[in-house]
């Protein structure tokens, strides 16, 4: 069996889905939160497009492009992991 | 190393490197004393990918990328530290808004680059292979309307817009329409346009169609169902990375943009659940309105009401041996989160055993309310599910009600017929007392009446939430 790019990736595509069914489920109400301001950083993984879109840095529409798919997906990597890390740190404090 | 051992063995071993580090990332975050390393984990492997995008790519210009880093860095670092914990949920919105943007910009430069400023004289389909094609226009239409129904959110969440359902006349139609003509001139224009000029203009529509569609989708959704939409938006995040990891044939963007897909379906699930409705009707419901059933509840609806102020409350609590205090949103809304904390630490002082009711959907966003409490020092193994405390509240002396509403009505298990009727509740009315503090009689969003403020064991006390919890640690301290 040969199978296309296109077929491998919804391989992975579905795979992924079902572990991330599984582990989700388990995340507690509590990190709610947490959990979607965490998944939002992820999300910016798209940041692997944008680093190459943004290659050439000439003033041609794609590399324009690129370069405003860095920024909105660093404020997503930065900020989100920023303000996840925040939050626990508020969970994990130490009882007075 | 040889530029060929980095293409074909490095970079995908640093890729199936971040895929497993963002798994077992998530996976930290099923316990909250793993959660702080799960999501540093999750940051190394977001720092892996990056740098294996670099490696793959060779060479490059550093301007644009060096450029984009430090303001997306700047600005993401600023809203992270700066916003308050009250303010989550529109936060969670706008970066929902700024990662599907990203997504749709990427496949969109991927397009331009390859097909319209090439020139090539053949179509996108032809260049890219149809695969791309296709999965670029799906990227595109996902990211840009979760783009415009997180502004949408935002903007309800901020009280920029109105948080009523606006509900336009024929909008289902012009919904069908907008997806099927997005998506359809989308396939048509990469499949059969060879001009690059129309091909261009054609996708700035496309794109133009998708966040009209995402306006659309969330501008009928009231306020109450904001934690629905959060969820959703923030799964359509995900999907729209995915898309863009099938354009460029990248697995470490299919991979993690379907766990963000999984986990936004997963929380909108369960945030259905707990408002007993279907995620259609959510949707397309338009819940809260007047045709919804029921009618709006007024003061006159309301009869043998007791009510008291503070002192009445602190004479209630007195005696009292265990307290469960149930937040709503109205607690975000008045900031009374510390003030709630002093009030059970004072409680605790004289002995008194303090837990906190938490409803799924009390807030903006799934966990709104403990992260808000965990801001304010309560440890969260105070903080009980609604499964766990509904069985408590038999052996409670007094529930404190702040800024919570149809999380507490009775009609949810006792009025067949009642819009919420199904809905599971947190079952206040079985503790010896209830103090419900809210402004009026007004109804919550569910627009209707709630009987529990005329039971005989409740007292509403008619204050500002922040002001009344303060109200009741200053009698108590006088005591």
């Amino acid at each position: 069996m040969t199978m296309g790019p296109l077929l491998i990736g919804l391989y992975v595509f579905v795979l992924a889905i079902f572990v991330g069914i599984e582990i989700i489920t388990k995340i507690p109400p509590t990190l709610h939160t947490p959990l979607m301001s965490g998944a939002n950083a992820i999300s910016g993984i798209t940041i692997v497009g944008a680093l190459s879109a943004a290659r050439y840095a000439d003033n041609e529409i794609s590399s324009l492009l690129g370069l405003f798919a860095i920024i909105l997906a660093t404020i997503n990597v930065v900020g989100g992991f920023l303000v996840t890390n925040r939050m626990l740190g508020m969970f994990g404090r130490k009882k007075k | 190393m040889s530029s060929s051992f980095i293409a074909t063995t490095l970079v995908p071993v640093l890729y199936l490197l971040s895929a497993i580090l963002f798994i077992l990332g998530l996976k930290g975050l099923t316990r909250v004393r793993s959660a702080q390393r799960g999501n540093a984990m999750a940051a190394l492997a977001m720092l892996i990918a990056a740098v294996a995008a670099l490696l793959e790519m060779g060479t490059f210009d550093l301007q644009w990328i060096v450029l984009g880093l430090v303001i997306g860095g700047g600005i993401g670092a600023l809203a992270a530290v700066r916003v308050e914990m009250t303010g989550m949920p529109e936060m969670v919105a706008l970066f929902n808004g700024s990662g599907g943007a990203a997504s749709t910009l990427v496949a969109a430069s991927y397009v331009w680059l390859n097909v319209i400023e090439k020139d090539s004289g053949s179509t996108a389909a032809g260049v890219l292979g149809s695969a791309s094609a296709i999965t670029a226009v799906l990227s595109m239409f996902i990211g840009a309307l979760t783009l415009s129904g997180s502004v949408v959110a935002y903007g309800k969440l901020a009280g920029k817009i109105s948080g009523n359902p606006i509900l336009l006349p024929g909008r289902h139609v012009v919904n069908l329409l907008l997806i099927l003509g997005s998506l359809g001139l989308g396939i048509y224009t990469l499949f059969t346009v060879a001009d690059s000029g129309s091909i261009a203009t054609f996708i700035i529509v496309v794109m133009v169609l998708s966040l009209a569609l995402g306006i659309m989708l969330v501008i009928p959704i009231g306020g109450a169902d904001m934690p629905v939409v959060i969820s959703l938006l923030n799964s359509y995040s995900g999907l729209a990375a995915s898309a863009t990891g099938f354009v460029l044939q990248n697995n470490v963007l299919v991979i993690s943009g379907a766990l963000v897909g999984a986990s936004g379906l997963i929380l909108t699930q369960i945030m259905c659940v707990a408002m007993n409705r279907t995620l259609a009707n959510v949707l397309f419901g338009g819940f809260g309105t007047a045709d919804s059933g029921g009618g709006a509840a007024d003061n006159r609806d309301y009869t043998n009401v007791r009510s008291g102020g503070a002192e009445e409350a602190v004479l209630v609590l007195e005696n009292a041996e265990t307290v469960v205090i149930v937040p709503g949103y109205g607690l975000a809304v008045a900031q009374a989160q510390h003030t709630v904390k002093e009030l059970a630490s004072e409680l605790e002082k004289r002995g008194v055993k303090v837990t906190y009711g938490i409803h799924p959907v009390a807030g903006r966003m799934p966990g709104h309310m403990n992260v808000l409490l965990a801001e304010a020092d309560v440890p969260y193994e105070q903080l009980l599910e609604m499964d766990v405390v509904n069985p408590e509240f038999n052996n409670t002396d007094v529930v404190i009600i702040v800024g919570a509403n149809d999380v507490v009505n009775p009609a949810a298990q006792k009025t067949p017929g009642s819009p919420i009727y199904g809905m599971p509740v947190l079952e206040v009315w079985h503790a010896a007392s209830v103090i419900m503090i809210k402004r009026s009689l007004s109804p919550g969003f569910a627009g209707i009446k709630n009987e529990l403020f005329e039971y005989d064991n409740t007292m509403m006390l008619f204050e500002d939430g922040k002001k009344a919890v303060q109200g009741m640690v200053t009698e108590l301290k006088s005591l």
